[in-house]
């Protein structure tokens, strides 16, 4: 087994891999940039290397700089986390010359996954159904304007090393296709460093649904079990759960061996994801394989008993799978909830900056996995994913009971957090019914929601206020100065409560 | 002690009094039963007449926000016995500054100084946290001026551009 074992990538992912190194005896190291000298993970973290500015391409995708630390801190693998140099099959290749251990599959097996254009080309080979469109990237506008007219609108446009939702854009008539084409074009070069765009038909209101697989380097692949992963906005998963409602044993087993084949034609091995879409008729898709481990893995831990990062790391160091296909069961429900600092009145604009109040929930069947604490200022220059809250139950309606619940339990001030839309999902008549798929979201958010006019409320409010202000107030009569209410801004102004309630207590 | 409260702009007249380790309470003239504990900063736990509530209090930028539940407040609170106005500003009359809503980078301009634009339409490109934000013109008009170039940095209510 490894002794140490570097974790290059950030926020809660990275706080989730040194738990699983710490649980496994394994010494954890870490990378930082300028701006993330505060992070959850530093602090939790064996050793801390900074490695520069915090552009992403000076430091989380900085291949040097980070082979340097593996070097100069004697880490004997490396776990990648899931972005940055995740399914970067150079990274791979520039480990295992470096004599370090990836944990992942090999730079061969994610050169035929990562790019989506090759996988496309590797599953007709072996015979997956897949979306119509083009195997190979667009050479120009006109070809894309020929695919796109013998397909028939609408088309998807996505990046060849894409995930995420980044690169790609759905087109509903021909002349939205050339600006597309380009916006897509440069997200891509931008967020992946290649421009490569291709087409797809786009299958409308599909689910999107994914199957976990995990293989040895001894031959032995197996599938964890589907998510259901069509909550999106802006194709990027908001809330996903596990087992999905519409998959029963039977579609699960077709679903699951349609995916062991697709990891088996590319020889894969460690984690990966086989993602589907499934359309009204439930027939499914292979959409992409994605070679990392996903954000949503703790649905599929918590439904299954694994802990995925620890048999990732297991795997890497060579051990056989310690269970076979029949001694994995789905039990119970889990969905999860993907907490990001942005803004719900604004458009869902990201909302960076200080957290000044964070009350996280507990009890039964709550997992937090969180890169957040009181008092970080949450940095602009990354994807803004703060935690997951994932809820756990006997079956799915006990699931949405107790997210219900903990979201109530749930407060982040200071910055805007996504987590009213959460509630505003579970209550969804739709949602509770299961009736799913990726245009969900996009529905619910263009329906105003009317708010109760509660005026009993705004009276708890309005006491309240003034309690503040009491309290606050004599307090700091008594020279308690650390009752003060507010976050501590940068230009430290007295608290407001504290300031009024000092006026009516000299009077 | 004695507070005018407004609350998503709807005013309160508060009257708190404590004696003897009792608060006595009067609300627009009606007496409430009140007691309540400041647990930590910006976390108070409030009891009216043995309803209990955890009510947690938040500064942005300027604005003072209550949350009793899951549901926000503003809240002002003012002193009754000063006699300063209110200023209500005029909505969607004269010149409107577009601001950016987030720090970030202004990756495109999709306008120039003298374009006609409806509400709604966009008028910059700001990019941050990885996402591409179009930000856009909050009425129909004449974009008068433009305050930012393409590649530079922004910091949340910067002024991109005027509307007229």
């Amino acid at each position: 087994m490894f002794k140490k074992i570097l974790i290059a990538n950030r926020g809660e992912i990275a706080v989730r891999v040194i738990r699983a190194c710490h649980e496994m005896g394994i010494a954890a190291v870490v990378v930082y940039s300028e701006v993330d000298r505060a992070a959850l993970h530093v602090r939790k973290a064996d050793e801390a290397h900074p490695i520069g500015a915090p552009a992403a391409s000076e430091s989380y995708l900085n291949i040097p700089k980070i082979l340097d630390v593996a070097k100069r801190s004697g880490a004997d693998a490396i776990h990648p986390g899931y972005g940055f140099l995740s399914e970067n099959a150079k990274f791979a290749q520039a480990c295992a010359d470096a004599g370090v251990k990836f944990i992942g599959p090999t730079p061969a097996a994610m050169g035929a996954m990562g790019s989506k254009t090759r996988a496309r080309q590797a599953m007709e080979k072996a015979g997956v159904p897949y979306v119509p469109g083009t195997s190979r990237g667009l050479e120009s506008f006109a070809e894309a304007e020929k695919v796109a007219a013998k397909m028939g609108y609408p088309v998807m446009l996505k990046a060849a090393a894409g995930g995420g939702g980044k690169g790609m854009r759905l087109v509903h008539a021909s002349e939205q296709l050339k600006s597309s084409l380009e916006s897509a074009r440069s997200e891509a070069e931008r967020s992946f460093g290649d421009s490569e765009v291709y087409i797809e038909k786009a299958i409308v209101n599909p689910r999107h649904i994914e199957m976990q697989i995990l293989a040895d380097e001894h031959g032995n692949t197996v599938y964890l079990g589907e998510r259901e992963c069509s909550l999106q906005r802006r194709h990027q998963k908001v809330l996903e759960e596990a087992p999905s409602p519409i998959v029963d044993a039977g579609m699960r087993r077709r679903m699951g061996e349609v995916a062991i084949r697709v990891a088996q034609a590319a020889a894969y091995t460690n984690a990966g994801t086989v993602e589907f879409l499934v359309d009204q008729q439930k027939n499914f898709y292979f959409l992409e394989m994605n070679t990392r481990l996903q954000v949503e893995h703790p649905v599929t831990e918590l439904i299954t008993g694994m802990d995925l990062v620890h048999l990732q790391i297991r795997i890497a160091a060579g051990e056989k799978l310690p269970f076979n296909q029949d001694e994995i069961q789905v039990r119970g429900h889990a969905i999860e909830c993907r907490i990001y600092a942005e803004d719900p009145d604004n458009n869902y604009f990201p909302s960076p900056g200080k957290i000044s109040l964070l009350l996280q929930p507990e009890g039964p069947g709550i997992r937090i996995d969180s890169g957040m604490y009181e008092g970080w200022n949450v940095p602009i220059d990354y994807d803004p994913l703060l935690a997951k809250l994932i809820g756990y139950g006997t079956d799915r309606d006990q699931a949405i009971a107790r997210l219900t619940r903990a979201l109530n339990e749930y407060f982040v001030g200071g910055i805007k957090t996504n987590v009213s839309l959460f509630r505003r999902i579970l209550r969804d008549a739709d949602f509770r019914a299961a009736k799913l798929d990726t245009g969900f979201l996009d529905r619910l958010l263009k329906r105003t929601e009317d708010k109760p006019d509660d005026s009993k409320a705004g009276a708890v409010a309005a006491i309240a206020a003034g309690m503040f202000a009491a309290l606050a107030g004599i307090a700091s009569a008594l020279g308690n100065g650390a009752i003060v209410s507010g976050p501590v801004a940068a230009n430290q102004t007295e608290s407001k409560w504290k300031g009024a309630g000092r006026r009516e207590g000299l009077r | 002690m004695l507070f005018d409260v407004a609350i998503d702009g709807k005013n309160f007249r508060l009257e708190l009094n404590r004696a003897e380790g009792r608060w006595s309470c009067r609300l627009n003239g009606r007496d409430v039963e009140v007691e309540a504990v400041l647990v930590r900063p910006d976390v108070l736990s409030l009891r009216i007449a043995n309803r209990a509530y955890e009510v947690k209090s938040e500064r942005l930028s300027n604005d003072l926000y209550l949350w009793v539940g899951s549901s926000r407040y503003s809240v002002e609170i003012r002193d009754p016995r000063s006699l300063r106005g209110r200023s209500r500003s005029t909505e969607n009359q004269g010149p409107k500054k577009i601001n950016a809503p987030m720090p970030g980078k202004v990756v495109r301009l999709l306008v120039q100084e003298g374009a006609e634009v409806e509400a709604g339409a966009g008028v910059a490109v700001v990019e941050a946290m990885k996402m591409q934000n179009e930000i856009k013109s909050p009425k129909k008009g004449t974009i008068q001026k433009i305050l930012v170039g393409e590649g530079a940095a922004v910091n949340a209510g910067d002024v991109l551009a005027i509307v007229e």
